[in-house]
């Protein structure tokens, strides 16, 4: 046995970066991420709304049976926004399946999911054309196509950065490991976002990791590991702007950890009754990153009556729009099917796809008749 | 259809580790080519062709791979476009899905089949989905290079037969060449397609020879060949498997005194995904009788699907039922017992002459099913 060896496993605490305090008051930490324009302040507010005006539409759908599932982001909004806010249009998203905030701010139209959670179509429509990846299911996987469109990009001399969404559950999966390790060694321009919601379905984070914190994780692979108050968004906006700059110049990738909390259920088929309590869900209610930014907003005076009508009207036109736009969608002819998978369709496929269309007619015949 | 019929010629029998290594020939004149120095060159001359093709994958860099497939590549083209990853197969399968969505045209090396299945979730689920969840609007350009199957005395998990597995999965091509033209031609095309293609390298056949010129262009991905004429059965092969049935028909055709002579056609497959069904099926209702070959273990193997193939669409014309020889229902096998386990031509031919004479016969002769019964029964 040797007797004097340090069984260390901790390198001490990760500074929890934070801006705001629940109540929204300034922590005066780090005062400059205070520093922004109005229009910006208001951009981030409202993108924080309608992106919860949006959730709130999703699960009544869900709710009315015009949605297979839904995976609700509620309590989520400020990392989301917070950190795709200091994208631009070259940078990318890898992003996983709750990140409805981070692709409202990247402009993606609500139908994009909308499509994927009516069952119309798979991996979301119209992401690609924002820079964003198609939604990744399979938990962890897209953080390894975020580091080859971040080491493709790189290699073609851009400066455009990716930034990949995963949740706390997604550090356990191997492909977040790999990811993380060869963004590391290819020193690829990327940004890991680990959104820790407290919650895989539900495994608490506890029974998840012994790390002391998930930007430990970072310290292994060595690359920079930062910690933010996930429900403060003008924190969330700053760290994320410090990453995204460092990958800018090339310096290679960093691993943000966001505290926060899935006040929802994991997906509309969950009930998180059955394994956390109701005094947990309230004391994240009083830690809400909406009413903490507004409170903040009112006190500098640059929420007004004026913009908080303004920002529910477009709420509000946003869930009018989802609603309408889902429900008058048009079903996919089945046969579409066969008609994206390869350059060229073989014989077998072809002919596989003539005997769905005559079902399909025969179908239709025999309906008419 | 003459053109189609080209010959195999057999292994040199080289016990080289690095057949790659044998010289990567210059393109022009005819002269010997591995199978591996084919893949080599094919490797470099879609380099040349096309600056978006990058490879990537464990030791492909100085080393040039473990079967030096990649040699010298590095070197040429420096070490952005072929470099080694860390040791992570899912990492590099799933690199290579970000990649090729932001443009480029990766060929990735698994290091060997046993060693792919880490990557089979970024494989069956992104590569493969990918362009049909984006409607086309992401192509998936992917080469999977796979050095596979068995014959060479490997340990284990390095003499797998994967290629089922991605049969079975939406969206990729899957891919067996079985000589050096087809595995230069086929890996340019794997290349340049912008459909992801699972390259299955038949690792026998790395030190087999061809007097050929490259650059060489063969019948496209999802052609069929017919190597060998024949009348009276049509052997399916693919791979590695294509030298034996061969060498089965050659047997056949000479047999020892007071046996009959029987003409094999044979048919190198040559890509599993798309699968030539015409060029198959034309020579299943001429022979009337259909056997397949191939390493992998039986059940749900390549010959299912083909057996049920060549069924429904040449039933009439059939005098015997599709066999199959195969590998069996167990795990590969350690290489000393590899040569019992491994098909070769007496297995081939021991189900030529069951179709051969099929009339009258129990299906206890295929597949041993009723004997198993017996025994036990014999034993209770």
């Amino acid at each position: 046995m040797l007797g004097s060896l340090d069984h260390r496993s901790s390198l001490g605490e990760f500074e929890l970066v934070q801006v705001l305090d629940s109540q929204g008051r300034e922590t005066g930490r780090h005062p400059e991420a205070t520093d922004l324009c109005r229009d910006e302040l208001i951009r981030l507010y409202r993108l924080m709304v309608v992106t919860r005006a949006l959730d709130v539409e999703f699960v009544n759908l869900q709710r009315q049976g015009q949605l297979a599932l839904y995976p609700s982001s509620l309590g989520q909004e400020a990392v989301q926004v917070g950190t795709a806010s200091v994208l631009r249009d070259i940078d990318w998203v890898a992003p996983g399946y709750r990140e409805h905030g981070v692709l409202l701010t990247r402009g993606v139209d609500p139908m994009g999911t909308g499509v994927l959670w009516r069952g119309m179509w798979h991996g979301g429509r119209g992401l690609v054309q924002q820079r964003v990846l198609p939604v990744a299911i399979p938990i962890a996987t897209q953080c390894l196509h975020g580091v080859g469109v971040a080491h493709a990009a790189a290699m073609d001399g851009t400066d455009e950065v990716v930034a990949t969404y995963f949740g706390d559950g997604a550090t356990s999966e191997g492909d977040f490991h790999e990811a993380m390790n060869i963004a590391a060694v290819l020193e690829a321009p990327v940004v890991f976002v680990c959104e820790n919601n407290g919650w895989a379905i539900s495994v608490p984070v506890s029974d998840q990791t012994r790390a002391p914190s998930m930007a430990h994780k970072a310290v292994g692979y060595g690359m920079p590991g930062l910690r933010v108050d996930g429900n403060d968004v003008l924190a969330c906006r700053a760290v994320m702007a410090s990453a995204v700059e460092r990958a800018r110049r090339h310096e290679g990738p960093t691993l943000i950890e966001a505290v926060t909390y899935r006040r929802g259920p994991h997906t509309t088929n969950d009930d998180p009754s059955r394994y956390r309590t109701k005094a947990e869900e309230d004391r994240w209610v009083q830690l809400d990153p909406l009413s903490r930014y507004t409170a903040w907003m009112r006190s500098k005076g640059v929420l007004t009556d004026e913009v908080e009508d303004e920002v529910a009207h477009v709420a509000a036109t946003a869930c009018a729009k989802l609603r309408a736009d889902l429900i008058e969608a048009k079903d996919s002819d089945p046969l579409a099917l066969f008609d994206h998978m390869y350059e060229t369709q073989d014989a077998i496929l072809a002919g596989q796809r003539l005997e769905l269309a005559s079902e399909l007619a025969a179908n239709l015949t025999g309906g008419q008749a | 259809m003459s053109e189609r019929v080209s010959t195999v010629e057999s292994s040199t029998g080289s016990s080289s580790l690095a057949p790659a290594e044998q010289k990567a020939v210059k393109t022009g004149s005819p002269k010997p080519v591995t199978f591996a120095s084919a893949l080599n060159t094919a490797l470099a001359d879609a380099m040349e062709a096309d600056e978006k093709v990058v490879i990537f994958g464990e030791d492909v860099g100085k080393l040039g791979g473990v079967f030096r497939v990649t040699s010298g590549l590095q070197e040429r083209f420096g070490n952005q476009r072929c470099f080694n990853t860390p040791l992570a197969e899912a990492g590099i399968a799933g690199l290579a899905v970000g990649m090729a969505a932001r443009g480029y045209r990766p060929v990735i090396e698994m290091q060997f089949d046993g060693f792919t299945f880490p990557a089979f979730e970024q494989i069956i689920s992104h590569i493969a989905k990918y362009r049909t969840r984006t409607e086309g609007m992401v192509k998936m350009p992917i080469t999977i290079r796979i050095p596979s199957f068995a014959g060479v005395g490997a340990v284990e998990h390095h003499s797998e037969s994967p290629e089922t597995y991605f049969v079975h999965t939406a969206g990729l091509k899957v891919v067996v060449p079985a000589t050096p033209s087809d595995a230069y031609s086929l890996l340019r095309e794997a290349i340049a397609t912008d459909d992801p293609v699972v390259f299955l390298e038949p690792k026998r056949r790395y030190w087999a020879k061809e007097t050929l010129e490259l650059p060489v262009r063969k019948e496209p991905i999802g052609t069929a060949v017919v190597r060998r004429r024949g009348e009276d059965v049509t052997v399916l092969a693919y791979g590695p498997m294509v030298g034996v049935a061969m060498e089965a028909a050659d047997m056949a055709s000479k047999p020892e005194a007071g046996d009959s002579p029987i003409s094999i056609e044979v048919i190198d497959l040559r890509s599993l995904t798309p699968l030539d069904m015409d060029t198959v099926v034309a020579s299943v209702r001429r022979t009337g009788r259909c056997v397949v070959v191939h390493e992998a273990a039986r059940t749900l193997g390549m010959g299912s699907e083909l057996a049920a193939a060549v069924t429904e669409r040449c039933f009439f014309h059939m005098q015997a039922p599709v066999l199959r020889a195969t590998g069996f229902d167990t795990p590969q096998p350690p290489p000393r017992m590899e040569d019992a386990w491994l098909p070769d031509a007496e297995r081939v031919l021991d189900k030529v002459d069951l179709v051969m004479d099929w009339a009258g016969r129990g299906s206890s002769e295929v597949t041993g099913l009723d004997a198993a019964e017996t025994a036990g029964e014999g034993e209770s």
